[in-house]
């Protein structure tokens, strides 16, 4: 069932003249085992929009509904909400603070109360998923690469099994290599466990290949959402919005204007050789 | 959420107590309090009363703000008030059950809350009318003889400054942490003491370690923008007195003698005795 | 001060102690393995390189921040090693770091700007000079009363930027200053550093692993294992499509793109950097692409 977000608004501050609508009657559904990609300039409110997912923030008004209950209501378990929607906020290395790697994946599921023996499963399972093997779990944390301290961090909401995970700008201050690998464990993750991701992020080239669907935020509301191909439909849109198409889009778009008989939907350097080729055979 | 208390928070305005020198504004809060016991009798308070309503009045500060931050220390100065009227031994005023007020008690109590509300205001009317900054530098000026003894006049107000700098950094950065760790189901609302303090580790150990690198940081840049020490140092803003600043040290130093003054004469004079 | 080049690193290595709990050294890890490398004076360089690759500790030899293990590092002549050209160094070269919040020290702008004039001694007259002409530089006078904690991060680091230029540096060295913004404030910092190369000729030398930073230089060094690995214009680096892979860095998208086609047995030549370069391969207009291509130093590019 996932979440349904129901004409939800959200106001900073809204006892003072400095109120600031954050978010602005947000309608949408969050449905089970996707690929999302939610991008949006600096202020576009996605942040506060990801937090309230988890109910970290509650909405001023509008509700929304976790498999069909209303997390906000009268006796909901909010703590078992973060476990099904997890939240991995942006550089989430910066939140370790246990002695050895094992006993801080294990953090989240003690919260949850499950016993050492569990909690011990659950991280090592985590662990695994993210590609950090044994021989890490007594190092300290504060002892890895920033790779390895990310992919530790992400291991620690893992390990409460999410149903819903949602990562704030997972490749934020990675180099190249640092962001392929996050992103393609990412991928892998998400094939492996059938869960959904959320990936928050600036930047249209790092999920254009990766993720479904893409919603864009502008201005505390959804401006577009639909399949990559939709969206990157709307360049001008996008960029009236400080937004830009993946690089391979102006591309193909160039020479489209060139003359040349392209599409311009392709998102790989591959599917373009493919159409530039093909275009060039048709001649 | 912190709670918003007024104490002593700078406001904003443009007033001519805004624009003083700011150690004009340190020295008059020290000799202020000093004043106020210096002053033993109520004639004196009377003049402390009309020169701090003549500082509030000068100063653009609504009163209403001002007496907001007081809010905070009604209830110290209830039990001053309260220890006082009771404890105080000498003639009996009026007496029921076990306790007694006494002649003196009153006297002293009344004094004692008088005193409490000009230190608290006097003070709070320096912190309102300067900047955090001007403050620093204001001290680093008034106290820079202290560098004879070999006290780190300079490295202490640097460090001072560099704090408030700091302070809505690392709020900020406290509340980012506090949310990361509740989404990994951590518990900071406890009743149980024993885990209250044991759930402030997941939120210490991360600031700490981020307090740590960016002072890291902040060493390596200052050292890069050649900081080598107070020494050789010039001010972009160096603190100078204008005429208006030096007025004000003679209406300070009318001030203080005017107190001496009434203490002397004033010991023969006891108004409550009058009434 | 006829010295053509700015900067100039000398067999330069150095090694980072790794220290046990009692302070002994139990080991040594190589940073820098022997760097040789010339900057020439008002160019604009780009050094590129993953996170480890000792493109940050180069950085810091540049500013006298860190002294070489061996080897010898001069700057506009001095050697970083001689304690009283210290200062002058570190006024010579300025420097930017990463995180925006970690280097500002003022709780006002302007103040901020200032402090580095202030720590050279510089009279208080002259420093609101500098402070002036430092905040106009980088388009940042409007916020000069401003607290920085307001500012979003690329303004942050174009105060950082400005707390340099009022040091009237030769040569700025931006350590990875992009790492942690987002694209716009990317953009911001990247066309501020453009605009002091070209307009007052400072010498630039930016590190950073974002290629699109990078393809604006007039000349890259591609670091790996503390060793200069690449280097040549964008256009000489970029073409080396496979090696630039095997180093795990980005190349652009188009280039990319044109390495895939030409493989694939079309006739296009290594090195295509723009869109419209791949337009005229594909149109088959060579003289105007050869000409396009001869163009050493791109100035504008379709990237965004």
């Amino acid at each position: 069932m996932g979440l349904s977000i129901e004409d939800i608004t959200y106001v900073y501050d809204s006892d003072t003249a400095m109120a600031v609508n954050a978010l602005n009657h947000i309608t949408t559904t969050i449905p089970d085992d996707q690929f999302i990609g939610l991008i949006g300039h600096t202020g576009s409110g996605k942040s506060t929009f990801v937090q309230m997912l988890n109910g970290l923030l509650a909405p001023t008004t509008g509700r929304i509904l976790y498999n069909g209950e209303d997390i906000h209501g009268d006796g909901y378990d909010r703590k078992q909400l973060h476990a099904n929607v997890g939240l991995v906020f942006q550089y989430p290395e910066h939140q370790l603070f246990e002695q050895d790697v094992i006993t801080d994946v294990m953090f989240g599921p003690k919260n949850l109360g499950k016993n050492e023996e569990e909690a011990r499963q659950a991280a090592e399972e985590a662990l695994s998923r993210v590609g950090l093997s044994s021989e890490y779990y007594k190092s300290s944390p504060f002892d890895l690469s920033g790779g390895q301290k990310r992919r530790a961090a992400i291991a620690g909401v893992l390990a409460m099994h999410p149903k819903i995970l949602i990562l704030d700008e997972p490749t934020a201050g990675l180099d190249p290599r640092g962001r392929d690998e996050i992103l393609n464990l990412i991928r892998k993750m998400k094939e492996e466990m059938k869960m959904t991701i959320v990936l928050v992020s600036h930047s249209m080239d790092d999920v254009a290949n990766y993720v479904e669907r893409i919603m864009v935020m502008n201005s505390g509301q959804i401006a577009l959402d639909g399949t990559p191909n939709e969206v990157f439909a709307h360049v001008e849109e996008l960029e009236s919005m400080g937004l830009a198409a993946p690089q391979i889009t102006y591309i193909m778009r160039h020479l489209k204007d060139l003359g040349m008989d392209v599409d311009t939907t392709p998102l790989t350097i591959e599917e373009a050789a493919k159409e530039i080729l093909s275009a060039l055979k048709g001649h | 959420m912190a709670q918003r208390s007024t104490i002593g928070q700078y406001y904003q305005t443009d007033s001519r107590i805004h624009r003083m020198d700011p150690r004009v504004k340190l020295i008059g809060t020290f000799v202020f309090i000093i004043s106020l016991f210096v002053v033993n009798n109520y004639i004196g308070y009377v003049l402390s009363g009309v020169f701090l309503a003549i500082l509030i009045a000068n100063s653009r500060v609504p009163f209403r703000y001002i007496v907001r931050g007081l809010k905070a220390i009604v209830f110290l100065m209830l039990i001053t008030v309260i220890c006082n009227l009771f404890l105080t031994k000498g003639t009996p005023l009026v007496s029921f059950w076990k306790l007694t007020i006494t002649y003196e008690g009153l006297d002293f109590a009344c004094k004692m809350a008088i005193r409490l509300m000009f230190l608290i205001i006097g003070s709070s009317m320096m912190t309102l009318t300067t900047t955090p900054n001007q403050l620093t530098d204001a001290m680093e000026s008034v106290f820079g003889p202290l560098k004879v003894f070999h006290v780190p006049v300079h490295e202490i107000s640097m460090m001072m400054s560099i704090a408030l700098r700091f302070i809505p950094i690392l709020t900020e950065e406290t509340d980012k942490i506090e949310k990361a760790q509740i989404a990994r189901g951590a518990d900071f609302e406890s009743r149980n003491l024993m885990k209250r303090i044991r759930s402030m580790v997941p939120l210490l150990v991360p600031l700490f370690i981020s307090a740590f690198r960016r002072a890291n940081d902040l060493a390596m840049a200052m050292e890069a923008r050649c900081y080598h020490g107070g020494e050789g140092r010039t001010k972009m803003k160096p603190l100078k007195y204008r005429k208006e600043d030096v007025a004000s040290y003679i209406i300070l130093a009318a001030y203080f003698v005017l107190c001496i003054l009434i203490r002397i004469l004033g010991s023969r004079v006891d108004l409550v005795r009058f009434l | 001060m006829g010295i053509a080049k700015m900067i100039q690193t000398l067999h330069l290595t150095h090694d980072y102690e790794v220290q046990d709990e009692e302070g002994n050294i139990t080991d040594r890890v190589r940073a820098i393995d022997d760097v040789s490398l010339d900057v020439v004076r008002g160019s604009f360089i780009a050094v590129l390189g993953h996170n480890g690759s000792g493109k940050s500790t180069l950085a810091k030899h540049l500013n006298a921040l860190l002294y070489p293990t061996e080897g010898q590092v001069l700057v506009d002549g001095m050697d970083t090693l001689d304690d009283s050209q210290l200062w002058n160094i570190r006024q010579e070269a300025g420097m930017v770091f990463q995180n925006p919040d970690n280097q500002i020290i003022g709780q006002v702008v302007e103040e901020d700007v200032g402090f580095g004039p202030e720590n050279l001694g510089v009279p208080t007259d002259e420093i609101w000079n500098r402070v002036n002409e430092a905040l106009e530089a980088v388009e940042m006078t409007a916020f000069r009363k401003k607290s920085p904690n307001r500012l979003s991060g690329g303004q942050k680091q174009r105060v950082s930027i400005a707390g340099v230029i009022a040091m009237r540096p030769k040569c700025i060295i931006l350590d990875e200053p992009t790492a942690m913004l987002d694209p716009s404030g990317r953009a911001e910092v990247i066309r501020t550093a453009r605009k002091l190369n070209e307009n007052e000729g400072i010498t630039i030398i930016l590190i950073t692993h974002y290629m699109e930073e990078a393809i604006y230089a007039d000349h890259i060094f591609v670091m790996d294992r503390g060793k200069v690995a690449m280097q040549g214009t964008p256009r000489e680096v970029f073409s080396r499509v496979d090696e630039m892979k095997a180093l795990h860095l980005d190349v652009p998208q188009v280039t990319l793109l044109a390495h895939e086609l030409r493989q694939k047995g079309l006739d296009i030549p290594e090195g295509i950097l723009t869109g419209e370069e791949l337009g005229l391969a594909l149109t088959g207009q060579k003289e105007a692409l050869a000409a396009a291509m001869k163009q050493g130093k791109i100035t504008s590019w379709d990237f965004r």
